[in-house]
């Protein structure tokens, strides 16, 4: 196990460390932001002085080496736009984010697993059929387009729900149930096909045989064996909506991470564009050990 | 067909006269209704693509600003403001089919490309040595951490955001997919025994991989790019929506859907037609992909058959 965790880090390491440089370059290819926060006419000494602030004028692989000194003292650098540490804002951000994300897959799991067993129970049954159908409308839907028709109907016409912001529980309604439903209806297919197999299996016959309900069948016995690939494509959505849910996050005027990336990119804001993707692949390095760890437990065969 | 070489199928060539297998696919595609309708929404979505900017290029920049924010279903009218006209008064239903063009190459450009490039690279790491395997993979590791929608913002801030563009870009990012998974299954496949019996007859490599290998591996990955179109769809949707997709005139779904935002409340019709039309295409790629993978699978294809000899 310590060996197996020791692996994942280094390759981790290694892709984040690809990742900065890649990012760090391209980033700055995107153009100088002086242009962007210094009025049309100002002078060419408020433009050098400002080039001087935010050590722009230094020679690229210089600004590079000494960016990544400054990352060794975990300094995440000065964001340009709201004159704060980068990753202060990074981190309020990927606060509003994280619950996002945490509410939203705690529902999807929750109704995924529950409705696709009881549709890979009655395989070819109307239930099944019901529930096939929508997640895959489900799976098929733009999440902008969902947002906007949701923000119509349920803000707009009924005025059940407040259009965009933050605010009460009122304001996370529409956010929640728009990202909802991409998720949902991928894992519902992925549980009712891993249910399907595992629910022809010798031993749940042999649960059968002994007289046991449906019940504890489904959601005891088959259930454990059928969730490892379910774990791997919860896995990969819940880092989805980790590396923030930038549409709907825009038209909800939601403060989280995937915002604050966009709007760095558009305003050049360099240091936190990094800090964002560095704390998004951090976190999303320790959801997949978790996600590795949590086989291990469901399925004793598998040792690390 | 690539399926035709396949080992199981040599074993269906002694029952006595199978049927041309393009045949029996059509008549599996002909009993599976939603998969049908699907293949013919998506034949019509695609001579859209191809026509539609030649037929209606005309009438879909036609502006009558005395039309402006028409709204759909007055059927006095000519049958291309059916759906509606738009801000400037051009009729929606003939926006959305030249639009069927741009939408459709993007994504068609982007899947093939990455379809192309992830399966070679994964057929290398999967079949030659540790080392070429160990950086293909870190590469596509970094890929795969990397957000794709940012890197796709970062780049097309960069560079401008035209059709090629757009087509590399979200092909850079779908390539780890096709390199995944034909990499998994060469792993798998080099070791069965025809690939055995290849190398001692002494085929090259380069023959072993590409007519030994790749026609097993191929369905799978057909039927993967047939789902990863939609998502390609999907994701060129909200780069235009963004803002930093296809710019005007140029037109897509996803950037009609956005144009329309800002109508939202007056106005429906202008977001809600192209978004369908979005959902529409997405949904039949889906139901055409989940019967691919029991069609093209040779193991399950039974389900299919079976089906017709109860009727």
């Amino acid at each position: 196990m310590k060996s197996f965790l020791g692996k994942r880090a280094i390759a981790s390491a290694i892709s984040l460390v690809g990742l900065v440089i890649l990012v760090f370059f391209l980033s700055r290819l995107t153009g100088d932001p002086t242009d962007l926060y210094l009025p049309v006419d100002a002078s060419q000494e408020a433009r050098d002085n400002f080039r001087r602030i935010h050590g722009l004028d230094q020679p690229l692989m210089v600004q590079f080496f000494q960016y990544v000194g400054d990352l060794l003292r975990f300094d995440f650098g000065e964001s340009i736009r709201r004159s704060e540490p980068a990753i202060d804002a990074v981190l309020r951000g990927f606060t509003w984010t994280l619950q996002l994300a945490a509410i939203t897959m705690a529902l999807v799991t929750a109704m995924a697993i529950l409705i696709g067993s009881l549709a890979a129970f009655h395989v070819g049954g109307f239930f099944d059929r019901l529930a096939t159908f929508f997640s895959l409308v489900g799976a098929s839907a733009p999440d902008f387009w969902i947002a906007i028709v949701a923000i119509v109907i349920f803000s707009v016409n009924l005025g059940w729900v407040p259009t965009s912001g933050t605010g009460g529980w009122e304001f996370w309604i529409l956010p929640v149930a728009v990202l909802f439903i991409r998720p949902f209806g991928l894992i519902l297919q992925v549980v009712r096909g891993s249910m399907i197999s595992t629910l022809s299996s010798a031993y749940v016959k042999t649960a059968r045989a002994k007289g046991l309900r449906n019940r504890p069948i489904i959601f005891v016995h088959a259930l454990r064996n059928a969730m490892l690939p379910v774990i791997t494509v919860i896995g990969d959505q819940a880092a989805a909506l980790l590396n923030g849910a930038v549409v709907v996050e825009s038209i909800f005027g939601f403060p989280g991470v995937g915002k604050l990336m966009i709007d760095s990119i558009l305003q050049r804001d360099f240091s936190v564009i990094l800090a964002a993707i560095m704390v998004t692949a951090f976190a999303i390095f320790l959801m997949n050990l978790l996600i590795d760890i949590l086989y291990a437990v469901l399925d004793p065969r598998i040792r690390y | 067909m690539a399926v035709s070489e396949t080992p199981p199928a040599s074993e269906a060539q002694s029952i006595p006269k199978p049927p041309p297998a393009w045949l029996s696919i059509l008549r599996m595609l002909y009993r599976d209704k939603f998969a049908l309708c699907a293949a013919i929404f998506l034949i019509v979505v695609v001579f859209c693509a191809v026509f539609g900017p030649m037929l209606l290029g005309e009438a879909a920049t036609d502006q009558n600003l005395r039309g402006r924010n028409t709204p759909p279903f007055d059927f006095s009218q000519h049958w291309t403001m059916w759906l509606g006209g738009d801000a400037l008064g051009r009729p929606l239903l003939a926006r959305i089919i030249v639009a069927a063009q741009n939408t459709m190459m993007i994504a068609a450009g982007a899947v093939l490309a990455s379809l192309i490039i992830g399966t070679t690279l994964g057929l290398v790491a999967g079949y030659t040595g540790k080392a070429a395997s160990q950086v293909i993979m870190r590469l596509a590791d970094v890929i795969m951490s990397f957000p794709s929608l940012l890197l796709a913002v970062i780049v097309l801030y960069m560079l401008e955001p035209a059709v090629g563009n757009l087509i590399i870009v979200l092909a850079i990012t779908r390539i780890p997919i096709y390199l995944r998974t034909s990499r998994a299954e060469v792993l798998e496949v080099r070791e069965r025994m025809f690939v055995q019996a290849a190398q001692v007859m002494g085929a090259s490599t380069f023959r072993i991989v590409f007519r030994h290998i790749l026609p097993v591996v191929a369905p799978t990955l057909i039927t993967i790019a047939t789902l990863d179109f939609a998502f390609v769809m999907l994701a060129e949707s909200s780069l235009s929506f963004l803002g930093i997709g296809i710019q005007p005139p140029e037109i897509t779904w996803g950037l009609m859907v956005s144009q329309g935002r800002s109508y939202l409340t007056s106005a429906w019709w202008l977001s809600f037609w192209p978004g369908l039309a979005i959902i529409l295409t997405t949904l039949s790629l889906n139901l055409l992909s989940n019967w691919m993978r029991t069609a093209l699978d040779p193991v399950q294809r039974w389900r299919l058959e079976i089906s017709r000899k109860k009727k």
